[in-house]
């Protein structure tokens, strides 16, 4: 049994197949990704004023990485107008920058999360608070991990921005408003001091789990970054192992290609939203 | 929606971004302590801005025979 609309157009909705299931799928993504750009919406407008910590984000690579998804974006529609227009060459060229483009996102997401769970908050016996960076740059580190590691005293880097606004928050004081460059007074780092790992009550990474904005930020930027490798990875396959299709059914290969440029185009969208939001608001 | 009309609809929020991120830089720039990396990032953005909206204008020309459904 042959099955109707695999690369035809219905008469009815004018849609093949494909194009249909995607935006039915792209609908329930637009649900999914609504929650959460709401669940921040809420916990954004509902924190006091100056205490929400977005300046731990670096603007530029942020923003650097808006411009090589825009740039896939672009790649990604030419790919499918040059198979519109059979020309081949185009189409593998285009869609190898995509793909590339998808690499270098990944890679610098890579290394903001690498910085994060690099970048670490101690609190001592003694109240005193520190935001810094631990000397070599060891990831996830905690007290428990210290203690298994029989690790006894570390060199500890301590930021001169955070330092000082823990100093006023343990005061009893508002921190400060965040001006738009703190994200480079921020990484102004003191001499290093040396800690020892009995003098600790508290110890960890800015990851997930060291704050509510940081939670939504994973939670967020996470779910986008499994759809950029879901999206890549099937960008790939149409162009390398499956290209094979573009000889025996040149329309359903354009289909694809169609399909999953929607896909890429919804993924990059959503970083367009997440871009303002998470960095800059 | 084909995937040149979805292509608009995304060229036309990346303008508005470009152009919300050239304003933001801008007043950042205006701001006691603002850099001259932000205004190079405000005039970086303004140029982009323009540049997508002249790329927006010659996709529309060179996909003129694609249906937007």
């Amino acid at each position: 049994m042959e099955i109707p609309y695999i690369s035809k157009s219905r008469p009815d909705t004018g849609l093949y197949n494909a194009k249909l299931g995607i935006w039915l799928f792209l609908a329930s993504e637009v649900m999914l990704f609504g929650a959460l750009f709401s669940t921040y919406v809420l916990l954004r407008v509902g924190a006091a004023q100056g205490t929400w910590p977005h300046h731990l984000l670096n603007i530029w690579l942020g923003a650097t990485n808006t411009i090589v998804l825009i740039i896939s974006s672009v790649t990604v529609v030419l790919s499918w107008a040059a198979l519109k227009m059979n020309k081949w060459g185009t189409y593998k060229f285009t869609q190898a920058i995509t793909i590339l483009c998808s690499l270098i996102f990944l890679g610098i997401k890579s290394y903001e999360y690498r910085d994060k769970f690099s970048h670490y908050y101690i609190k001592l016996k003694d109240g005193k608070e520190m935001t810094g960076h631990i000397e070599g740059s060891p990831l996830l580190w905690n007290k428990a991990k210290l203690e298994s590691l029989k690790i006894t005293e570390f060199k500890f880097h301590p930021e001169a921005a955070h330092s000082e606004a823990a100093a006023k928050v343990a005061e009893g004081a508002k921190a400060p408003e965040a001006p738009a460059h703190a994200e480079q007074a921020a990484h102004a780092e003191h001499a290093a001091e040396v800690i020892k790992v009995e003098d600790i009550q508290q110890l960890h990474c800015f990851g997930p789990w060291h704050n509510t904005y940081l939670a939504i930020y994973f939670t967020l930027t996470g779910l986008h970054a499994l759809h950029v490798i879901g999206g890549a990875l099937v960008i790939f396959m149409i162009w390398g192992p499956l290209a094979g299709m573009w000889k025996t059914d040149p329309e359903r290969y354009t289909n694809r290609v169609e399909v999953s440029g929607l896909f890429w185009h919804f993924v990059d969208l959503v970083w367009i939203f997440l871009f303002p939001v998470l960095y800059l608001l | 929606m084909s995937l040149k009309a979805f292509h608009i609809v995304f060229i036309v929020s990346s303008i508005l971004l470009t152009l919300g991120f050239g304003g933001w830089c801008l007043s950042n720039f205006m701001e006691p302590g603002g850099s001259k990396r932000d205004l190079a990032a405000a005039v970086v953005s303004l140029v982009a801005a323009i540049g997508l909206f002249i790329y927006g204008r010659y996709f529309l020309k060179k996909l003129k025979n694609i249906t937007y459904l």
